[in-house]
């Protein structure tokens, strides 16, 4: 079972009600649940999404959309009914943060999802998890059947006419199934392909329908932003990143765990005073600041405000807010091969610079881990890399090719050491030979 | 659609809005590569070669997904987009094996031209390429997963065009594979689409595969001689030691009435031309009753011999002649100009599968109603009354599919089966066996039920509200059941119809007055016209039909009978004793049912073998060219010339060579057939054709254009490889009731007459149907 | 093809499974706008009654969702958690990805090899376990961990992992 952890630096917002037996419909009530959605349906759609424009809220699900902007999208009229459809597909390496939202408070994504559906006018919800999730879908098939019990979901809620209903829905095994698009095609029971966008799931999504999509720290939010008002949410956080996000940090540190902290909190006090630091005294070697997808930090990168922004200047990206640390000890040239061996086993094949691209990283990667590597080969990759990047049909083919780049670029001395330090060195000439040096 | 400007590589151009800018390019000559990408299929973006800058977008754009825009700028060919697609072809070579040297595909592969284009020459790995064992899927299709570069385009057109479904996509990333929908062997129409349609040589053919290499064959854009749809395919030939061996059909030229389509026996059913049973020496039977071989002279002296004497002896009338719905329509025509002009006699028949007599009279005076097959891919709604043209003109089938998913065609269809084209029906009228007519009189009618049908009333209400609609109807429908069908289509504003028969030239056959009532355009005998000074002594009153030519043999009263390209003795059981009095003379392909009653036998060749013309069901006319060559046998056309000709006829009456303008130019050469075309239109836009042969096709061409109605055509866009749709023109003369004699052929996708018999591949594909668990010959996968 | 297409192709299945399961999935297509939808769900609850799906699972899904057998085998290739073949009872799924391995993981996938005496993607002749290495199951921050079919097992060390698997050997074999 996943412990909770707490920090007096944590502000807790989401994470409010974790250890207090929220999963159940009556305790959640009693702390306050399903008041927001009550506020919500009485203010109308325009205020709620008023109020997450002005809540500065970015999806938590990696890009960093701005939310209240991406339901704005969703056309008023349209003949086809509207959805909503929340992503708790978490499946990039590193987060964990989703798991504990569906273990501890699944009634808060309940809530913010039917507040969604109030907001661009939709009647039907769907609550995706990734297949691994079974006790959390129970968990929160109990939820669900609680609302239809308490008439929280179904016709007419609160006597305002509004009418919603949600289900949830397991995956079975597929990272490409968290691209939005690709979730859609599963969620129709097909093959986890991406579709051709445009058009955006906000006009053409789950069965041809406007669908906002969501991640699901993302909708755990909204009913705490309509509960504070937008301004005080946006508050919490930096500039144009509102709020808090809630931060998985592992690997090499003392104290792991999932910490709710503001956005643009500092990566070093993060890992050092939050996290309790680097077990056995160990030096710190790098970050992975937001999950596989985001390229590395090395120590002397770390100390930075973990947003969106800042960390993109830094050349790197918030992602999922996964924090993986790396000691001295790590190899980074194992890590790399472990990272894109995950991508190489999830690309979905569709397209071919993905496809093929994460296959010769692997194999290439696989040798030179092996000891069989030579410097043409850290070229070689560093080229296909460069020449995935931007290329391929969907962002998985961007999400494979910058970490390695990340780690070319970085670390290339280690790559080079490695090939003379490692024992089969001698083997190693043949090849060059037969590669060239 | 309003046109919008845009610029490709500097030029400005214009294009209809929502063209897809791929597509814009092309229009105008500028080539974006793709091998995902395939005109009328779905959009895949999966292969990422059409990357495109566009100018104030940060990322390279894919042309096969991007909407032509007012005032696009737009680049297809900067070096940072021909290194994103040297890297693409980089890695697809990383586990493609360099085997191009004994790949079918080898010069004819889209990944070869773009490694040539982008250069992709050094390998970047030195891990082995993952290999798999190559699969046989069928006795057609073969599937090598290591040169499959996974575009999709097979699973596409299997899915979207054939509606068949047949094939998938399995696994995910680097281990996705094509697989077949019974998991290692496929259950569909055995079409080749998926093989035609494959840029590279994942999917190759069993007829073809390992056979020759690309560039050793000629190429000839011919019309396939098995249903009546009459689609174009081209034949690739090679030297053979006993002439040109055809080694390969497919569509590679799609100007044809098919578009991209072909069926399996336009693209695999052409190696009955080199069965081994192929008959390539004249045979006369000897006195024990064997055969024996014999020289041309002797076996042509003997035939035309006989013929005269029967003739001179007991009258034309106890002379019989059979014609063929697969010989081309210069030959039928001649067929029955020698039998009335030579042998004097009216008693012509061939194999019937359609009642034209019938549809020509009821369309009397509105020859401008009748449709082509390409209204079938264009018309904005379709009523099909009875036929299977899944089974029975795959083409037509293809087309309907076709215009369904591109324009939104509405299909109706009345049938008694529960035919697959269904699925693409807006409306189906499941109606009981028996009751076309009675379905028809319903339509026309205000009943407000047909044998308790539910929705058969809005059925009817639906269709009758269509304004263009074009009626396709088979066999099922002959005599007054087309007076009642096309009189309740005049009813319609701008109805038009097509009759459906099963030959090549089924329609030919008829038009070119194969019949004993009827001269060509259907011109009654007693009320001849021209042909009064034409055919010097025509008979004016009918001769016998098919079925009172063998009465009469039994009678002992036909001394003679002449079969060119016909099998009657299977086709209508003819018990060979009955003829035992009667000379025939047979002009085959090989030893058939009737072949062995004869007594003399001349070697023929086939469609594939000679030039001319054939009309298909809907009166489109195309040519036919020369593709393959086999030692030891002759035409049809030269044939009945040269029996004439020994008979004593003058071959100038039969044939208006010398006179004629135009002659068989290149056709003799039709090998290089696409040159022979240039020729000929260039010989015939100047008019000054020598004057040649009396077995020129185009002398007697020029009589058909000159004497039989509707086929007065332009011969220069005929001769430059187009379908030319013949207009109906309705001769008052034709007298009302008449027997039909229709006989349905009932052949299905892999059986063709007796044709078929003759091709190996057709009757593997068939047998190996009828051994798959749940299928039969007539079913689809996705049925 | 498009369900719609062929209504035919659905009799009413006499089925393989469960009375519950099959009123299970009676119930569960008629909850999407779109029978179909229920395919991912139909197969994983499927595998989890049957231990596999195999051609029987396939054949009957097919039908209840009116979608061709060949639909349903494309889908099933593209999900790591469907399998065709049966798995052992209890399959021990360990997490190598990179919060684990750096916890450990690659060393838990050993000493389960070591323990199972099993490689990777193998069974144990009594069936009773098989063992997999899988990508990252979503408990990054209790790494290293393990799923044993849908049970979560986190912050293990060698010993933990042995009190698991043992508990799970005396489950199998009591009665
Ligand atoms: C390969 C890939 C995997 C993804 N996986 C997830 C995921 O597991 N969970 C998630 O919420 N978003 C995931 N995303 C992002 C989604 O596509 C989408 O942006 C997000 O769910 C939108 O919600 P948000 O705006 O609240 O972040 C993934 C994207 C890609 C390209
Ligand atoms: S980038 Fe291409 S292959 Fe990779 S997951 Fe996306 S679509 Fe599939
Ligand atoms: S890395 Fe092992 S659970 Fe995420």
């Amino acid at each position: 079972m996943p412990q909770l952890v707490s920090h007096p630096e944590e502000v807790k917002v989401i994470s409010r009600r974790w250890g207090k037996g929220a999963a159940d419909i009556d305790k959640y009530i009693e702390m306050g649940g399903y008041a927001s959605l009550r506020k919500a349906v009485e203010n109308g759609p325009e205020w709620v999404i008023s109020e997450m424009k002005a809540s500065g809220l970015r999806g938590r699900g990696g890009a960093g959309f701005p939310t209240g902007m991406k339901w704005s999208f969703v056309p008023k009229q349209s003949e086809k009914p509207k959805y909503v459809l929340v992503n708790g597909d978490e499946s990039e390496p590193g987060t964990c943060k989703d798991h504990l939202i569906f273990l501890e408070d699944p009634h808060s994504i309940i809530e913010g999802t039917m507040i969604a559906g109030l907001a661009i006018g939709s009647k039907m919800g769907f609550i995706y998890l990734r297949g691994e999730y079974r006790y959390l879908i129970e968990i929160m098939d109990r939820a669900l059947a609680q609302c239809y019990e308490r008439g929280i979901l179904g016709k007419n809620i609160f006597g305002s006419g509004f009418d919603f209903d949600a289900i949830s829905q397991t995956g079975a095994g597929a990272y490409e199934v968290g691209e939005e698009s690709a979730l859609m095609e599963s969620l129709e029971g097909k093959r986890g392909i991406p579709r051709i966008k445009p058009p955006f799931p906000a006009v053409v999504g789950l069965y041809g329908g406007p669908t906002v999509i969501n991640n699901a720290e993302t909708i755990a939010s909204v009913p705490f932003i309509i509960e504070m008002g937008g301004a005080a949410y946006a508050k919490i956080g930096t500039e144009r990143n509102g709020g808090t996000r809630l931060f998985g940090i592992s690997g090499h540190v003392n104290r792991p765990g999932v910490y709710e902290l503001p956005m643009g909190y500092n990566l070093k006090k993060m890992i050092y005073e939050v996290a309790g630091g680097i077990p056995n005294g160990k030096a710190l070697k790098a970050v992975v600041p937001g999950g596989a997808s985001c390229p590395i930090l090395r120590a002397d990168e770390i100390d930075i405000g973990m947003d969106f922004d800042q960390l993109g200047k830094a050349g790197s990206m918030l992602g999922s807010a996964g924090v993986v640390v790396l000691d001295e000890t790590v190899s980074i040239i194992e890590f790399a091969l472990r990272t894109i061996k995950f991508y190489q086993h999830e690309s979905c094949g569709w397209c071919i610079p993905c496809r093929e691209g994460t296959d010769w990283l692997k194999k290439t990667m696989t040798r030179f881990y092996e000891g069989y590597g030579t410097v043409k080969d850290i070229d070689n990759m560093s080229y296909l890399a460069d020449n995935m990047l931007g290329r391929t049909f969907c962002p998985l083919g961007d999400a494979a090719a910058m970490p390695m780049i990340g780690f070319f670029k970085k670390f290339r001395g280690e790559f080079e050491a490695y090939i003379q330090a490692n024992p089969a060195a001698p083997e190693t000439q043949a090849l060059v030979e037969l590669v060239g040096a | 659609m309003a046109d919008v400007n845009f610029t490709v590589d500097g030029k400005k151009l214009t294009a209809p809005a929502g063209t897809i800018l791929i597509e814009a390019c092309r229009t105008h000559g500028i080539e974006v590569p793709a091998f995902c990408y395939y005109p009328k299929l779905a959009v895949q973006a999966a292969c990422r070669m059409c990357l495109v800058r566009i100018e104030k977008v940060p990322k390279l754009q894919t042309a096969c997904t991007t909407p032509i825009a007012e005032g696009m700028v737009v680049q297809t060919e900067t070096p940072e987009i021909a290194q994103a697609r040297k890297a693409t072809v980089q890695l697809l070579l990383g586990n493609h094996p360099l085997d191009c040297p004994v790949c079918d595909a080898g010069g004819e592969c889209e990944l070869q031209d773009m490694t040539f284009r982008y250069g992709a020459p050094t390998s970047q790995y030195v891990e082995i390429k993952q290999h798999r064992e190559e699969q046989q899927w069928s006795p057609v299709v073969f599937y090598d997963r290591p040169r499959c570069i996974l575009c999709y385009r097979c699973v596409a057109v299997c899915g979207e065009g054939m509606d068949v479904h047949a094939l998938g996509v399995q696994n995910r990333g680097a281990g996705s594979v094509i697989a077949p929908n019974l998991q290692d062997h496929l259950d569909c129409e055995e079409c080749g689409m998926c093989i035609d349609i494959c840029p590279v040589g994942a999917l190759t053919s069993g007829t073809y595969r390992y056979k020759t290499r690309p560039w050793e064959m000629n190429h000839v854009g011919t019309v396939c001689t098995h249903c009546g749809d009459g689609c174009k395919t081209t034949l690739g030939v090679r030297r053979a030691d006993d002439g040109m061996e055809i080694v390969r059909g497919d569509n590679r030229d799609k100007s044809g009435i098919n578009g991209d389509f072909l069926c399996i026996k336009g693209r695999y059913a052409f190696d009955f031309a080199n069965h081994p049973e192929r008959l390539t020496k004249p045979l006369i039977r000897q006195a024990d009753g064997r055969f024996a071989t014999a020289t041309w002279d002797q076996a042509l002296d003997y035939a035309a011999k006989k013929l005269k004497e029967v003739r001179d002896t007991r009258g034309p009338q106890a002379i019989g002649v059979i014609g063929s719905n697969r010989t081309t329509n210069e030959e039928n025509y001649l067929l029955q100009k020698f039998a009335r002009t030579v042998l004097g006699t009216n008693n012509i028949d061939h194999h019937r599968t359609a009642d034209y007599v019938s549809f020509v009279r009821a369309l009397a005076g509105k020859g401008s109603r009748a449709a082509s097959l390409r209204d079938a891919g264009t018309a904005p709604a379709i009523l099909l009354l009875g036929n299977d043209p899944t089974e029975q003109h795959p083409a037509l089938a293809w087309e309907l599919r076709t215009n369904v998913r591109l324009n939104k065609a509405k299909i109706f269809v009345v049938n008694t089966r529960d035919i697959k084209l269904r699925r693409q029906a807006k409306a189906f009228l499941h109606i009981p066996e028996g009751t076309y007519a009675d379905a028809v009189r319903f339509l026309g009618s205000n009943d407000s039920d047909f044998n308790g049908i539910e929705g058969a009333k809005d059925f009817r209400d639906a269709l009758r509200a269509e304004q263009k609609l074009v009626i396709f109807f088979g066999s099922e429908f002959r005599g007054h059941d087309i007076d009642a069908l096309v009189s309740f289509g005049l009813s319609l504003p701008e109805a038009r119809f097509g009759c459906l028969a099963d030959y090549a030239n089924s329609r030919g056959a008829a038009d070119m007055g194969l019949l004993p009532d009827m001269l060509p355009g259907y011109r009654h005998v007693s009320t001849p016209g021209p042909f009064a000074e034409e055919f010097p002594n025509l008979p004016q009153t009918p001769g016998k039909n098919l079925i009172e030519m063998f009465d009469a043999a039994e009678r002992g009263e036909l001394g003679a009978l002449y079969v060119v390209g016909a099998n009657p003795v299977s086709r209508y059981n003819i018990d060979p004793a009955s003829l035992k009095n009667t000379f025939v003379v047979v002009q085959e392909m090989f030893l058939t049912e009737t072949a062995q009653i004869a007594d003399v036998i001349l070697p023929a060749a086939n469609l594939y073998e000679k030039g001319g013309s054939v009309t298909n069901s809907y009166g489109d006319l195309q040519l036919v060219k020369k593709a393959g060559d086999r030692a030891g046998v002759r035409s049809d056309l030269e044939l009945i010339v040269r029996i004439a000709d020994r008979m004593g006829a003058k071959p100038q009456q039969l044939v208006p060579f010398g006179r004629g303008l135009r002659s068989d130019s290149g056709q003799s050469r039709g090998a290089q057939s696409g040159e022979a075309d240039r020729h000929t239109i260039w010989l015939a836009s100047r008019q000054i054709e020598p004057k040649v042969s009396p077995f020129d096709p185009y002398a007697v061409l020029d009589e058909i254009e000159r004497l039989v109605p509707g086929y007065d055509i332009e011969r220069m866009n005929l001769l430059a490889g187009n379908d030319v749709p013949t207009r109906l023109v309705s001769v008052e003369s034709i007298t009302t009731p008449r027997r039909d004699l229709v006989l349905p052929a009932e052949d299905a996708l892999f059986t063709s007459g007796t044709l078929g018999r003759y091709s190996a591949k057709l009757a593997e594909v068939h047998e190996s149907h009828r051994s798959i668990p749940g299928a039969t010959p007539t079913e689809t996968a996705a049925d | 093809m498009s369900p719609e297409m062929n209504p035919e192709m659905n009799p009413v299945p006499n089925t393989i499974f469960s009375p519950e399961l099959a009123a299970r999935f009676d119930r569960l297509v008629t909850l999407y706008p779109l029978r179909r939808s229920a395919l991912v769900p139909m197969l994983l609850y499927a595998q989890d009654e049957v231990g596999a799906v195999n051609d029987a699972v396939i054949a009957e899904i097919a039908r209840r969702i009116e979608i061709t057998e060949l639909d349903v085998r494309n889908v099933i290739s593209y999900y790591s958690l469907l399998h065709t073949k049966p798995h052992g009872k209890y399959h021990v799924q360990v997490c190598t990805n990179i919060s684990c391995m750096l916890r450990g993981g690659n060393e838990m996938l050993q000493h389960c090899k070591d323990r199972l005496g099993i490689g990777n993607k193998e069974t144990t002749p009594d069936g009773v376990f098989s063992l997999e290495e899988v990508e990252c199951i979503g408990v990054c921050c209790w790494a290293p961990a393990v799923q044993v079919n849908y049970d979560f097992h986190d912050n293990l060390t060698n010993e933990k992992m042995d009190a698991v698997l043992e508990n799970y050997r005396q489950k199998a074999s009591a009665p």
